[in-house]
């Protein structure tokens, strides 16, 4: 629906210009598959003399075009696109993603200077053990190990800084968390170590530090890139929506463009059929506002000049000129947005596993240490820098790097999966959340049911009459008539019509009158009394011509593998229910054929938001899954969230995850690779453990040597990090079709 | 013994080298695209 409407629209708002006359612009493109896709938009546009380049960016979905400014408008690569068989969406980037892109670029800076750091010392540490067991020359030893600080010192100031930053702002905010035993470790080791360099002792710790440092980079770089990743690919869904406004140019002439092209005090032409998609106040005409979807009132209620319109709202019979008050995010209505202010307390009070694991950890290995330290001192009787040498071989054996790596890793695997299977995950942690869910509820309209309604009894209609009858519902604008054209494939509108408003169509076709519309004014009441018992809660729309009359009864399909997805959430042990704002007799049939009964049908968006609010308090971990703007306080105040793709804006933006496609089936599949996905967490986190009940009663013996400890560490990170890749296996069935 | 003198510079110069080497292909923005390059290197440019 959004591709023809993108021709004909003004798309200069997303070029960005450079010097000589070279415009570019990004686009997430829909359908990118694989590298023939890729192949396909290079090369097809590569043909376009005046694009000097394409690239596309298969991992986010996107392609960057460069053309001569002068030879092309935006809007031809856009058709350029489409004429290859793609559907392309422009969009700014946000400047946010590029303060994102730079840390995660300094991240993998000093994963690299780590790396290399931590490869040189072991060549030096390695020749140092084995001549600590053979014979080496002391005069050797201390040579090798002064090389050694002299990679080491440097790498830790600049490598380290993340950890020490981190730390730093924690201490000064008067709190502790996992940055601060990281930076003491790491500060006291590497002191340590130039103290027994400088004495010619025989053990340093150059290496272990420098590798706890390359270890941990890689966990918090793979967190970076998973944060950086879900707001891409939230970007791109927001392009994709493509919402489009129909504005007043300087000329008086009407263009379409996308919502992000309009500005405050921007005038807008809504016309009966179409959805409002800015806030405003009316300036010229009068109509009939549906604002079911926002509030869950069913009747119309009526605007006139001067009266204030809502984005996410219907127009219905007359066309109106709007002034923008605000576009885009949109003011909402004072209802939705009360709720959702008030909505977002509960999720925010989710501590993740990771910070959970942190804030156990730092006071243990703080106890430990500080005991062997002590320990050593008053009983063992040794010198107090051998005792405090002892204690900072603690801190560095008990080694967050395990930690640091166990949920990262498994976090990014996971988020892959779901990727190949069409899910996006919006916030990091959702993963975690949505395992931990017990009861599931659905939206009805949009969310069980596809969005768009079909027709339920094809039968009614003849397939001579189909051509016919769509170009008769094509030229009208009400809601129902659009929606009879677009089931029957969109064809062109005919033009030869009258339109009684409220009651529908009539043409004369062969002499015959031919009328499509509302029951009574095809005069058919006799054959809509079967249709509307076997269809309760169904649109009925008439069609008569001569003597031949014909009820087609318009209602919402259930999405596709509706049925073995809640199936799949029962055998996981899930509750279902459905709460819907629509009609009681709409809600009933579709709960009876998905077997659900806990069904609560005429709700409005507060009273969903208190009832998940209802089984929070008793202890329940709701997944909300819906689509509507009168869901969007329920999926923000919900334990997790997920939406379709054709959700309204408001509505993906509270969600957690969201995912593409008709089918229903992604909710399952997501579920399965979460739980998954956190028993391998809560596995590399009880790994951690056990490595740490081995090891540290080691080093508090003073056993532990930089040789046990290196071997340890790189150990326990490769087993974290070879288990988190079990995730990618998922038992969420096949992924989505290449 | 003397060696060592000519090695650890040797091992040294080699390890910037790939350093420096990852950091060129981080500013040529190698890495923004994992995905795409792997199947690039099997496309048939020839008529291009």
């Amino acid at each position: 629906m959004a591709a023809q409407s993108l021709s004909a629209q003004d798309l200069s708002v997303f070029v960005s210009h450079r010097d000589g006359g070279i415009a570019s612009m990004e686009l997430a493109v829909d359908g990118i598959r694989c590298a023939g896709c890729m192949q396909a938009i290079e090369k097809g546009l590569g043909r376009e003399p005046a694009i000097l380049g394409a690239r596309v960016n298969l991992a986010l979905k996107r392609v960057s075009v460069e053309w001569r400014e002068a030879l092309l408008r935006p809007e031809a690569v856009v058709e350029k696109l489409a004429a290859l068989g793609f559907k392309a969406y422009p969009f700014v980037p946000e400047r946010q993603e590029d303060g994102a892109a730079a840390e995660e670029k300094r991240l993998l800076r000093g994963v690299g200077v780590a790396g290399f750091a931590a490869m040189n010392i072991m060549l030096l540490s390695v020749s140092v053990w084995s001549g600590n067991s053979g014979d080496i020359d002391p005069a050797t030893r201390d040579f090798f190990h002064w090389l050694s600080a002299l990679i080491a010192l440097p790498t830790a100031a600049y490598a380290g800084r993340p950890f020490f930053e981190s730390a730093l702002r924690a201490l000064k905010a008067g709190a502790v968390n996992m940055d601060v035993p990281i930076t003491i470790g790491v500060v006291l080791a590497l002191a340590m170590s130039v103290a027994e360099t400088w004495n010619h002792g025989h053990h340093a710790y150059f290496d272990g530090v420098v590798m706890l440092l390359f270890f941990l980079l890689i966990g918090r770089y793979l967190d970076q890139l998973m944060r950086r990743r879900t707001r891409d690919l939230a970007g791109n869904l927001a392009a994709l929506k493509a919402e489009t406004a129909t504005r007043l140019g300087a000329d008086g002439s009407w263009i379409s463009v996308p919502i992000a092209a309009i500005a405050a005090g921007d005038q807008v032409l809504v016309r009966p059929g179409e959805r409002v998609s800015v806030d405003g106040l009316v300036l010229t005409g009068r109509s009939e506002l549906d604002q079911s979807l926002v509030t869950g009132e069913t009747s119309p209620a009526a605007v006139g000049v001067g009266e204030r319109v809502h984005a996410g709202t219907l127009n219905l019979t007359g066309a109106l000129t709007v002034r923008v008050e605000a576009a885009g995010q949109g003011t909402l209505l004072d209802e939705i947005d009360r709720l959702m202010s008030q909505a977002v307390g509960s999720r925010s009070r989710y501590v993740r596993l990771s910070d959970r694991a942190a804030r156990l950890y730092a006071p243990v290995v703080h106890t430990l240490s500080a005991a062997t330290f002590l320990g050593w001192l008053l009983i063992g009787g040794a010198d107090w820098p051998v005792a405090l040498m002892i204690a900072v071989t603690v801190l560095i054996i008990t080694c967050p790097c395990a930690l640091g790596l166990a949920i990262p890793a498994v976090q990014v695997v996971a988020a892959s999966a779901l990727f190949r299977r069409r899910i996006m995950l919006k916030e990091g942690d959702a993963l975690e959340r949505l395992a931990e869910a017990d009861i599931a509820v659905f939206d009805k309209t949009g969310t069980l049911t596809l969005p768009e309604p079909d027709i339920l009894n094809p039968d009614a209609l003849p397939s001579e009459r189909r051509a016919e009858i769509g170009a008769l519902a094509a030229a009208s604008h009400h809601p129902l008539a659009q929606a009879l054209s677009r089931a029957l494939g969109s064809p062109s509108a005919r033009t030869d019509v009258h339109e009684e408003r409220g009651q529908g169509l009539s043409t004369t076709q062969h002499g015959e009158e031919t009328r499509l519309g509302s029951v009574g004014f095809c005069g058919a009441e006799a054959e809509a009394v079967p249709v509307l018992a076997a269809h309760p809660g169904a649109s009925l729309i008439a069609y008569r011509r001569g003597a031949y009359r014909t009820v087609l009864a318009l209602g919402q399909k259930l999405r596709p593998e509706a049925q073995e997805t809640l199936r799949a959430l029962r055998a996981a042990g899930l509750e279902i229910a459905i709460l819907s704002g629509d009609r009681p007799e709409a809600v009933a049939p579709i709960a009876d054929e998905l077997g659900v009964s806990f069904v609560r049908a005429g709700l409005l968006p507060g009273d969903k938001l208190e009832l998940l609010d209802g089984m929070a308090a008793k202890g329940r971990k709701v997944l909300m899954v819906g689509d509507g703007l009168n869901d969007a306080p329920a999926l923000a105040g919900a334990h997790v969230s997920i939406s379709p793709v054709s959700a309204t804006h408001l509505a993906q933006a509270a969600a957690d995850i969201v995912f593409l496609g008709d089918g229903l089936k992604p909710v399952a599949d997501a579920l399965a690779i979460a739980r998954k996905a956190r028993r391998l967490m809560l596995e590399n986190l009880w790994f951690a453990v056990l490595y740490n009940a081995v090891a540290v009663p080691i080093a508090m013996a003073g056993l532990a040597t930089p040789l046990v400890a290196a071997a340890a560490m790189s150990g326990s990170s490769l087993v974290v990090t070879i288990n988190a890749l079990r995730a990618r296996n998922s038992a969420a069935g096949p992924e989505a079709s290449a | 013994m003397n060696i060592i003198v000519i090695l650890f510079p040797l091992a040294l110069g080699l390890g910037l080298i790939g350093l420096g080497a990852f950091f060129w292909c981080m500013r040529s923005g190698q890495f923004a695209d994992l995905e795409g390059s792997a199947w690039r290197i099997l496309q048939d440019d020839d008529e291009a």
